[in-house]
């Protein structure tokens, strides 16, 4: 069970929160390629070490953040 | 103590273990082995034992050694393997607790015991567990002196700190260091989640056997263990006894059994010297033998020769025997490295300890004594308070001393506290030995629990098997209820003989939680049962139970399904109930519905990135349908949204979908459009909402809410319902006059008992299906899966082709979203108009030979009041209206015929229902207020006590508010708070008295009901004195008004949940 640290509230749980995927994924803007808009929708990265991610503390203050966590150890360290 | 083991009736004394109990009472055969069905008997004396397997009660498996005795404990052997009573009756209260600490200690040897005090004199709030009834560790089975005194005297001086688990078992370290422990309690088992800064492992040794012919005999058993029985149970486990010293450790045992009146008839030591006279030097174990029932009667002793480099000797011809009904066998120690390799951490093989040790730490623990071979009782308390006073430091903050935190320089520490002087001799290296080959064709075994023999092993590495991994799966060495805990090193130790390589170059099988088994109770604690899962509940709810209504599951909700009249099934009950709503008047409860209120200067652009459809140019009072999508341009939820104001709306979704849809908002908000001026409120309980429907309508609103009376198809007004002020919607979902009438959840109940009153029909989710089916409007969640778009189910009218984006439009241009061909949704008519075709069933042309190609599946389907016949809404490709399919479920096939969806009331000629009848009577019934856990208060009054009060504190104005800090309230996150209280709310605070109410603990035992289900740390140094959390399995904000007291914020549908949870809390308590 992963202690997150909530920019608001603090470190809590993981069951407080839900996963938010790849953070940094921008929203398309003007036209795109089928391709590029397909890369946004579905293609995500999966690396093996650090990771900046997005998570939702959906059961606390409802913020929406990012934190970079190494996928092997789960070290977390705010970004 | 009386007790019972396989019908004997025993006697034991207070403070034995089972197992204790059983040797007092000359038991020596315990069980029958797994697969060999060999006698076995008692083993060793803690979580390590491999044989004495028992059944107690109505637990299926547990180690005698771990078994406190208790008057009239009833235990029955077992064959290696669990058995459950299905008879047994499990009154006990398994529970679960959230603790958080500085430090966290865990072992309560010589080492845990310093590292404890070390940190409580440090300053740092600290947790010691120990799984033993009572601190000391393995001076409870020693005769060590401590400054010339018991060792435990010296253990009872102790200052420790006041979180002392006792019986307490940590069994799984996870990441970020949670440590998961099992408190064994006489009233039911508690599973800990600790949290700590820093962990000090202080978990011991456990003692190893080695590999001899006949190792397994009734009678072989650990030197520490025959030490543990002789010294602290006061029960000598034989008469006459050999001890195997491969450790020094073995002549302390063999010096305490002669104390405890044990004949030693021989100490061998296999190195070339002794440590007493007449130790039989540079000899092993070759064999034993044993009686009829397989006790041992005597031992093999030989010189033997070298077999290999690494630990191996085979037996000779001049062995000697030596009578004995004991071997105590000091194989050497195995640093408990269990949990520290659980955290991640790698071990490595020392060869001057032959065993595994921690190397490097994965997370914020450090092991200490014993478990990293500082075996020694001096030097194990000085690593504890070196490891102790470095935990503390680092946990608050501080530069940690080196001086201080060394082990070596530990003993005279700064701060005048003093390592006892000890009586103990310094160890010497043990013997390089795992096996031994002797003359008999006895077996020696590796493993115990799993009777996996050498012969087992040189079987593995003979098919190649080089991985101690492979070894393990092959051979199942390791795998037992054990887990291998006295067979792992013996298994490395045979396999690096075997394969000519040194032990650390075989390593270790990955060490995985739990340490010891836990029984699925204690895992599911108090979460079984009603408390599961939450069940949510509307302000009619009890209503609806009186009613006999049929509940079904809607997400975590009860729902009527429907309401059956003396006794009808639901085939009559349903047509009944539609043909209230098409012909004259019905009722349902829809305060299920998601209700979200947006406010904001953008709130109309908002809706127009979000939803399909353009809502910026909706009136103020009026409703809209609309669809949002995902992304990828798949349907995600629908509802109506309503322009209250110029900046305000209020958003429906579906029942099922409302916290996803309010996530997915917030997300959009937060992470993309920052700049919109908007903010969303979830007022799904405050607002209790009945559905009245039917073309007579009118006559009940009339009543209810005669302001309402003149409101337009897909209008809105604020009107009095009741004398309550209230909202009024005239959506329709049925193509029927419909209105949506809300009114605070304090009035729901008083909202549609007056409906009913007046005469609507009350009807259920399956009426409503059936109406909506009839008029073929898709619900989102059965006629889509999240591969559906709006273009799919014929919506592509809600779809604009004029806004420049919504969340999903460029989805719905990409190649596959816009090729023809795609399922779509259509209606079906089964040939036979009394065949219910399963929901599910794939539709094909034709059936023939091989393989037919499926062109889509039925959705939903029903049998249609108002058609008089069954029907169906399907997806399916390539068909047209007229085209003949055939819909097969299984080995069922319906003949069907493609039809439009739409199967009533084609042009909508029923939306405005019956002109009002004369002018109904006003309401003659009482409209009374309820608040949600009303129905608990005498229960609530009667579980209060002295210890804690619980109450509801019910009706409290409250609103959240967003933006500026209106300087009064809880601040639930940034720019937003919870104001509550009697006060004048400001312009655009949302009322939200009803989306929640208040639960009151107060008392000294408050906050120990709050740790069995609340995972934040409660401290007062650590909280604010207020948090939105969980507590249980809902969401709470949690408030603490003075030490003894919290209140609890909680969602008006999870109030009976929490009640109950709390109700259930305290009688656990
Ligand atoms: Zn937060």
């Amino acid at each position: 069970m992963l202690l997150i640290e909530c920019p608001h509230c603090g470190p809590r749980d993981e069951t407080e929160f839900h996963y938010g995927g790849q953070a940094g994924v921008a929203y398309p803007a003007g036209e795109v390629s089928d391709e590029e808009w397909a890369a946004y929708v579905f293609l995500r990265d999966n690396p093996k070490g650090w990771f900046r991610e997005r998570w939702f503390h959906v059961h606390g203050c409802r913020t929406w953040f990012a934190v970079e966590r190494h996928t092997v150890t789960h070290e977390i360290r705010t970004s | 103590m009386r007790f019972t083991f396989d019908g004997r009736e025993l006697r034991g004394e207070p403070g034995d273990t089972l197992a204790a109990a059983l040797l007092r009472n000359g038991v020596r055969v315990v069980g029958r082995s797994v697969e060999l069905g060999r006698p076995r008997g008692i083993f060793a004396a803690g979580a390590d034992e491999p044989n004495a397997l028992v059944r107690v009660g109505a637990d299926p498996m547990l180690a005698a050694t771990t078994v406190e005795l208790y008057d009239g404990l009833e235990a029955w052997s077992l064959r290696g393997k669990g058995r459950l009573d299905l008879d047994a009756v499990d009154e006990r209260r398994y529970d679960k607790g959230y603790l958080h600490c500085d430090v966290l200690v865990v072992g309560g040897g010589p080492a845990g015991l310093a590292a404890a005090v070390a940190a409580g004199r440090a300053g740092a709030r600290v947790i010691l567990v120990d799984e033993q009834p009572r601190l000391g560790g393995d001076l409870l089975n020693s005769r060590v002196l401590l400054d010339g005194a018991p060792a435990l005297d010296w253990v009872d001086g102790l200052d420790l700190p006041s979180r002392v688990l006792t019986r307490t078992t940590a069994v799984g370290y996870y990441d970020h260091n949670y440590v998961v422990a099992v408190e064994r309690r006489e009233r039911g088992e508690r599973l800990w989640h600790l949290r700590a800064r820093r962990v000090v492992l202080a978990t011991g040794a456990h003692e190893r056997s080695l590999a001899f012919p006949g190792n397994d005999r009734p009678g072989v058993m650990l030197a520490s263990a025959a030490r543990a029985y002789a010294n602290r149970y006061g029960v000598p486990p034989g008469r006459r006894a050999v001890v195997l010293a491969c450790a020094d450790s073995g002549y302390e045992a063999a010096r305490d059994l002669e104390a405890a009146g044990v004949d030693v008839a021989a100490i061998v030591d296999p190195r070339q010297e002794g440590l007493v006279p007449g130790t039989l030097a540079g000899q092993v174990v070759t064999g034993t033998t044993a009686d009829a029932e397989g006790v041992l009667t005597g031992v093999y002793v030989g010189g033997g020769h070298s077999v290999g480099h690494s630990g191996g000797y085979g037996g000779g011809r001049g062995d000697q025997y030596i009578e004995a009904d004991l071997l105590a066998v000091a194989g050497g120690w195995n640093p408990v490295v269990h949990l520290f390799s659980q955290s991640q951490g790698r071990v490595r093989f020392d060869d001057d300890l032959q065993a595994f040790v921690p190397d490097v730490s994965a997370q914020a623990e450090r092991s200490a004594g014993a478990c990293r071979g500082r075996y020694g009782t001096r030097e194990a308390i000085a690593d504890g308070y070196a490891a102790g006073t470095e935990a503390a430091a680092l946990a608050l903050g501080r530069t940690p001393d080196h001086e201080a935190t060394a082990p070596e320089t530990a003993p005279a520490t700064a701060d005048g506290w003093r390592v006892p002087e000890c009586d103990e001799r310094a160890p010497r290296a043990p013997a390089v030995l795992w096996q031994v080959e002797g003359r008999s064709g006895e077996p020696a075994f590796a493993d115990l629990h799993r009777d996996v023999t050498v012969e087992d092993l040189a079987r593995a590495a003979g098919t190649g098997m080089r991985s101690v991994e492979h070894v393990k799966r092959y051979t199942t060495a390791g795998t037992g209820a054990d887990q291998g805990k006295t067979s792992g090193a013996v298994v490395v130790g045979v396999m690096s003989a075997l394969l000519g390589a040194a032990p650390g170059q075989v390593g270790t099988t990955t060490f995985r939680p739990p340490y010891t088994p836990v029984s699925f109770a204690t895992l599911a604690g108090r979460d079984r049962g009603a408390l599961s899962d939450p069940v949510r509940t509307t302000a009619m709810h009890d209503v609806h139970v009186a009613r006999g209504a049929v509940f079904e599951n809607v997400g975590q909700w009860k729902r009527p399904r429907y309401f059956p009249v003396d006794g009808e099934p639901m085939e009559a009950a349903v047509p009944r109930e539609c043909r209230a709503a098409r012909t004259a008047v019905a009722a349902m409860d829809a305060s299920t519905l998601g209700k979200i209120d947006l406010r904001g200067a953008d709130a109309g652009e908002f809706l127009d990135r979000i939803y399909t459809n353009t809502f910026s140019t909706l009136a103020v009072g009026a409703c809209r349908y609309g669809v949002m999508c995902r992304a990828d341009g798949m349907v995600f939820d629908d509802g109506t949204t309503t322009r209250l104001a110029e900046d305000h709306f209020l958003m429906t979704t579906t029942t099922g979908n409302a916290a996803a849809v309010l996530d997915w908002l917030e997300e959009w908000r937060q992470t993309e459009w920052p700049e919109l001026d908007v903010s969303f409120t979830s007022v799904t309980d405050h607002w209790a909402t009945v559905a009245v429907v039917g073309p007579r309508a009118r006559q009940v609103i009339a009543v209810v809410a005669p302001d309402a009376l003149g409101l337009a198809f897909m209008r809105y007004t604020e009107a009095d319902v009741l004398g309550v002020p209230g909202r009024v919607f005239r959506i329709s979902f049925s193509g029927e006059l419909a209105y949506e009438v809300n009114v605070p959840w304090a009035y729901g109940r008083a909202l549609w008992e007056a409906v009913l009153d007046l005469g609507a029909v009350p009807y259920g989710t399956e009426t409503m299906h059936v109406l909506r089916a009839e008029k073929g409007f898709a619900i989102v969640g059965q006629e889509t899966d999240g591969t559906v778009t709006p273009q799919d189910l014929g919506m592509a009218w809600i779809v604009s082709p004029r806004k420049p984006d919504f969340v999903g439009k460029r989805s719905h241009a990409r190649p596959d979203t816009a090729r023809p061909g795609r399922k779509r949704l259509v209606g079906l008519l089964p040939d036979d108009p009394a065949a219910l075709v399963e929901e599910g069933a794939q539709l094909v042309a034709g059936l023939r030979e091989g393989v037919v190609p499926m062109l889509g599946h039925v959705t939903s389907s029903y049998a249609g009041a108002a058609l008089g016949r069954t029907f169906a809404l399907a997806l399916a490709k390539g068909v047209a209206p007229g085209d003949r399919l055939r819909a097969v479920s299984g080995a069922v096939v319906h003949g069907v015929t493609v039809v439009d969806p739409v199967f009533y009331d084609k042009d909508n000629a029923r939306r405005d229902g019956d002109p009002l009848e004369g002018s109904p009577a006003p309401y003659a019934g009482e409209v009374r207020a309820e608040s949600p856990a009303a129905a608990c208060a005498a229960r609530f009054a009667a579980a209060s006590g002295p210890a804690v009060r619980l109450r509801e504190v019910a009706f409290e104005p409250m609103w959240e508010v967003r933006g500026a800090d209106p300087g009064a309230g809880l601040r639930l996150g940034p720019s937003w708070w919870l104001v509550s209280g009697n006060i004048t709310p400001q312009p655009g605070w949302v009322d939200v008295s009803g989306q929640r109410t208040i639960l009151e603990l107060a008392g000294p035992a408050a906050e120990d009901v709050l740790i069995t289900g609340c995972p934040i740390d409660l401290h007062p140094s650590a909280f604010p004195g207020h948090a939105q959390t969980l507590l249980g399995k809902t969401s709470v904000i949690l408030e603490r008004r003075d030490p003894e007291t919290c209140r609890l914020y909680v969602r008006s549908s999870f109030a009976r949940y929490l009640a109950e949870w709390l109700l259930d809390a305290l009688d656990a308590l």
